[in-house]
C-alpha cells in the first residue's frame, strides 16, 4: 500500500482564518495615521522629522537586536514601526533628535526585546519609553515651552498644565469642540480628539483592539473627574477637558490597548481599563504630574496579569 | 463559512454551511477490484488466526482475527485474501490491514442471516458494530452498562460535511427501524435525534424526539450536543458513555434498520468528498475501496504536497497515501491542493485573546499554550485545564500567530495519557 506520491501530513485545522500579527500591526498604524497627520497639520515640517525619525530608528534598534542575538529578523511584522509611530505621537514636536533615538532604544531593547521580543513584554514598550524619558528629561515635556516658537491661531496653553496650575477658572477657555479637532497644544498625534476616536472605532470593529479596555478606561476617566468635579468644584475640572485633553484618547484606543500587557477576559479587561481611568485622573488631580496617562498604564500593566487570574471556570472542569 | 457581524464588537461565528439541501445527486462508486479493511487488533499468534492468505471471502462476510475477538470488519466484496499485514494508525493506533482481490461472480455470505433469525443483543455485538458509521455496540458488552438514552447525531460535527444530514433527509424509514431495533434489544428507552436547526420542521414521528443544535461550529460536536441539547456537562475525567448516552451516528442507526430489515449487512459508506474549490459532494463508496477510487469517481486528483484529510477541516486528520481504504467511521474526505494548506509558524503568543473569546470550554489557552509549549504537561492539566478541551480546533484558526495550539493540547493530552498508563503499570 505504499503508493510514489508524496502528499503533506499535519495536524487538524486545516483551515485557518488568515489573519495575522502584520495584517495587525499595519492596520492598527493605518487608524493611527490619521491622527498623526492632523498633528503635521498642525505641527509643520518638525513633526514630520521626529514621527518619521522614530519610526526609522525604532525599526534600526529591533534589527540591530535581531542581529546581536541572532534570531529571526523580526522587523518584517510591523512591530517596531508601530511602537516607533505611537511613540512619536506622544513627543511634542520640536523633540531633539537625540530624544527620540534613546527614546526609541528604550522602547525596543528595554521595554521590548529583552522580554523576548513580541508577546514576552509585561509592560508596554511605548509607556516604558516615555517614563524614562519623562523622568529624565522633564523639561522636553513641557509642552508650553518646547513648542514656543509656534504661532498658533489658538491658545498656545497646554490644557491639563494651565488645568494643573491656574484651577478650573482658567481651563474653562478651553472649548471642547476645539481640543476636538485638534485646536490645542500637546503630543503630535495626541491632539485631535477626532481622528483619535475614528482609528479606534476602526481598530473596534475590526477587532483588532478590545472594545472593553478602551470604554471602560473611558469611563473610568468620566466618572472619576465627575465624582472630584462634584466634590470641590472650584479645584477641580469636570470630565471633558480630561477626556479631550492630554494623552487620554490615544491610550484608551492605542496604548492601554497593547496585547501583551493587557488582560484578556471580560471582567479582567473591564477592571483594568476603568483602574486605567480611575489613576489617570488621581494622577491628574492629585499627584505631581501634568499627566498622568503614562503611569497609570504602566501601573495597569503592572496588574494585569493579577486581573488575568479573574477567569470562567472552564466548562467540564474536574476540580 | 467565516460568518462575521458588522460590528466586530460581538466575536465573529464559523457557521455551517447549508449544505444538505443542496446536495441532491448521490454518485455511486463501483465496487473495487481490491478492497482492503481495517481490524484493530495485533497479529499475537499466526497459527490461531481466524483466517490467513488465500482464504476465500464472501461478501457480507465478518473478518475477526480470531474467534471472539470484539474488534472486526465485515468485507464488502467476494473474492480471495492475498495480504494480511500490520497498518500503523494515528496516536500509536495499530491495524491489521487485509487485502482482498476481487472475483467475478458476487456471493453474499449467510452468517448474519442464520443469526438474524432471532435479533438479541449479542447479534448485534457481534455483526453490527462494523457497520458504516460504526455504532459501538461493545458499550452493551457488560451487563449493568448504565446507558440510558440514545442520542442519534442526524448532524455532522465538522464544517461542509453533510453524510449525517443526508441520511436524515433521505432514508427516515431505516433510520426509524434502527432506533426501534436499538431500543428493543438494548432496553433504551429514551432515544433523541439531534439535527441542525434548519431542518428540525422535516420529521414527522420516528420514534424518537427530535431536537436542534445551532447552526453555528462546533455546536455540534459530542460534548457540547451532551451539554446543550441533553443539558449534562460531560465532566473532563469522564466519557459521554459513562453518564449514560450512547451517541450513534444517523448513518449506523439508518444502517442498521437495513440490515435487520433485508438480514444482509450494508457494506456501502455515505462520504462526503470536500474537493480542491471547497465544494461538497456526496458519494456511496463499498468499504474497503482506496480512496484513490473514491476520488477519481469525483473527478478530483491528488497531486504531490497536497493534502488528503478523513474527516472535515476542522477536526480530521490527514492520510499518507492514497491506497487508504475507506472506513466504517470515514464520513468525509476532504482534498486541500498544496496552495491552500495552512502553515503553523513558531512566532511566540502575542496575548490577543482570540483563542480565550472563541473557545467554547473556557480555557485559558494563552496560559496553557505556553506551558505545553515548554513540555510541561502535567501542570497544563492541573492549573490551566488541558482536558477539559473538547477538541473543536478553534483556536488554532483563529491564531494570529498561526500557533499549532490544537496540536499541542492533543500531544499534551496524549503524552499525558501515556504517563498514567506508564505510572497504572508500575502499581
Amino acid at each position: 500500500m505504499i503508493s510514489q506520491k508524496k502528499l503533506i501530513v499535519s495536524h487538524a485545522p486545516f483551515l485557518h482564518c488568515g489573519r495575522s500579527i502584520t495584517e495587525k500591526s499595519y492596520h492598527t498604524l493605518l487608524a493611527a495615521l490619521p491622527a498623526a497627520i492632523a498633528g503635521f497639520f498642525f505641527f509643520g515640517m518638525p513633526a514630520v522629522g521626529v514621527v518619521s525619525l522614530s519610526i526609522s530608528s525604532a525599526i534600526l534598534w529591533e534589527l540591530l537586536f535581531n542581529t546581536i542575538s541572532r534570531r529571526k529578523v523580526t522587523i518584517g511584522d510591523g512591530d517596531a514601526a508601530l511602537i516607533g509611530l505611537l511613540f512619536a505621537m506622544l513627543l511634542p514636536a520640536t523633540m531633539p533628535w537625540y530624544a527620540v533615538i534613546v527614546g526609541t532604544f528604550v522602547a525596543i531593547f528595554i521595554g521590548k526585546q529583552i522580554f523576548g521580543g513580541i508577546g514576552g513584554n509585561s509592560f508596554s514598550p511605548v509607556m516604558v519609553a516615555m517614563a524614562i524619558l519623562m523622568v529624565s528629561w522633564t523639561d522636553m515635556f513641557d509642552f508650553e515651552g518646547m513648542l514656543v516658537a509656534y504661532q498658533f491661531d489658538f491658545s498656545a496653553l497646554y490644557p491639563l498644565a494651565t488645568l494643573k496650575h491656574l484651577g478650573p477658572e482658567a481651563a474653562s477657555q478651553f472649548n471642547c469642540l476645539d481640543l476636538l479637532i485638534g485646536q490645542q497644544v500637546g503630543g503630535i498625534g495626541a491632539t485631535c480628539g477626532l481622528a483619535l476616536i475614528l482609528g479606534g472605532i476602526y481598530l473596534i470593529l475590526r477587532g483588532f483592539i478590545r472594545w472593553e479596555i478602551s470604554i471602560s478606561f473611558l469611563a473610568g476617566i468620566i466618572v472619576t473627574a465627575y465624582l472630584f468635579h462634584v466634590t470641590d468644584s472650584q479645584q477641580y475640572a469636570g470630565p471633558m477637558i480630561h477626556l479631550l485633553s492630554g494623552y487620554t484618547l490615544i491610550a484608551a484606543f492605542f496604548l492601554a490597548t497593547e496585547d501583551s500587557s493587557s488582560p484578556v477576559n471580560m471582567t479582567p479587561m473591564l477592571l483594568y481599563g476603568a483602574l486605567g481611568g480611575v489613576m489617570t485622573v488621581l494622577i491628574r488631580n492629585i499627584g505631581s504630574y501634568v499627566d498622568g496617562v503614562v503611569f497609570a498604564i504602566l501601573f495597569i500593566n503592572c496588574i494585569s496579569p493579577l486581573l488575568d487570574k479573574i477567569r470562567p471556570k472552564a466548562i467540564g472542569k474536574v476540580v | 463559512m467565516n460568518g462575521k457581524s458588522l460590528f466586530g464588537l460581538i466575536p465573529p461565528k464559523i457557521v455551517y454551511p447549508p449544505i444538505a439541501n443542496a446536495l441532491t445527486s448521490i454518485k455511486a462508486v463501483s465496487p473495487p477490484k481490491r478492497a482492503t479493511f481495517l481490524i484493530e487488533d495485533t497479529i499475537d499468534s499466526e497459527e490461531n488466526m481466524a483466517f490467513k492468505v488465500g482464504d476465500a471471502v464472501k461478501t457480507g462476510q465478518k473478518l475477526a482475527l480470531y474467534e471472539g475477538a470484539t474488534s472486526y470488519a465485515i468485507s464488502s466484496i467476494t473474492g480471495k485474501i492475498v495480504n494480511i499485514s500490520e497498518y500503523p494508525g494515528d496516536f500509536g493506533k495499530k491495524y491489521i490491514a487485509v487485502i482482498v482481490d476481487g472475483a467475478a461472480k458476487e456471493e453474499a455470505d449467510t452468517q448474519f442471516k442464520e443469526a438474524a433469525t432471532e435479533t438479541t443483543l449479542q447479534t448485534a455485538i457481534d455483526f453490527l458494530s462494523a457497520l458504516p458509521g460504526a455504532p459501538d455496540f461493545s458499550l452493551f458488552g457488560e451487563e449493568n452498562h448504565g446507558i440510558h438514552t440514545l442520542v442519534v447525531i442526524g448532524a455532522d460535527k465538522d464544517l461542509l460535511m453533510a453524510t449525517n444530514q443526508y441520511v436524515t433527509t433521505t432514508r427516515a424509514e431505516a433510520l426509524k427501524g434502527g432506533i426501534a431495533l436499538i431500543k428493543k434489544i438494548t432496553g433504551i428507552d429514551n432515544a433523541v435525534v439531534v439535527v441542525p436547526k434548519d431542518q428540525i420542521q422535516n420529521y414527522g414521528s420516528i420514534g424518537a424526539s427530535v431536537k436542534a443544535v445551532e447552526q453555528s461550529y462546533p455546536s455540534a460536536l459530542p460534548q457540547l450536543i451532551i451539554k446543550d441539547v441533553m443539558g449534562t456537562v460531560v465532566p473532563a475525567n469522564k466519557e459521554i458513555t459513562e453518564l449514560g448516552y450512547c451517541l450513534f451516528s444517523a448513518e449506523a442507526v439508518a444502517a442498521i434498520g437495513t440490515a435487520m430489515e433485508t438480514q444482509t449487512l450494508p457494506t456501502t459508506k455515505l462520504i462526503t468528498v470536500i474537493g480542491k474549490d471547497g465544494s461538497p459532494s456526496m458519494v456511496e463508496a463499498n468499504i474497503g475501496t482506496p480512496i484513490r477510487s473514491v476520488l477519481a469517481a469525483c473527478g478530483e486528483t491528488v497531486g504531490e504536497k497536497d493534502r488528503l484529510i478523513l474527516g472535515g477541516p476542522m477536526t480530521g486528520a490527514t492520510i499518507f497515501s492514497d491506497e487508504h481504504p475507506v472506513c466504517p467511521s470515514t464520513d468525509a474526505i476532504m482534498v486541500q491542493d498544496k496552495d491552500d494548506v495552512a502553515l503553523v509558524s513558531d512566532y511566540p503568543c502575542i496575548n490577543c485573546g482570540d483563542c480565550i473569546r472563541v473557545c467554547p470550554v473556557n480555557i485559558p489557552i494563552n496560559l496553557l499554550v505556553r506551558f505545553l509549549e515548554a513540555g510541561a504537561y502535567e501542570d497544563a492539566a492541573m492549573l490551566y485545564d488541558l482536558q477539559a478541551c473538547i477538541e473543536c480546533g478553534l483556536c488554532s484558526y483563529v491564531c494570529v500567530s498561526k500557533i499549532p495550539i490544537f496540536q499541542y493540547i492533543r500531544l499534551g493530552k496524549y503524552e499525558l495519557s501515556r504517563v498514567q498508563a506508564a505510572e497504572a503499570t508500575n502499581d
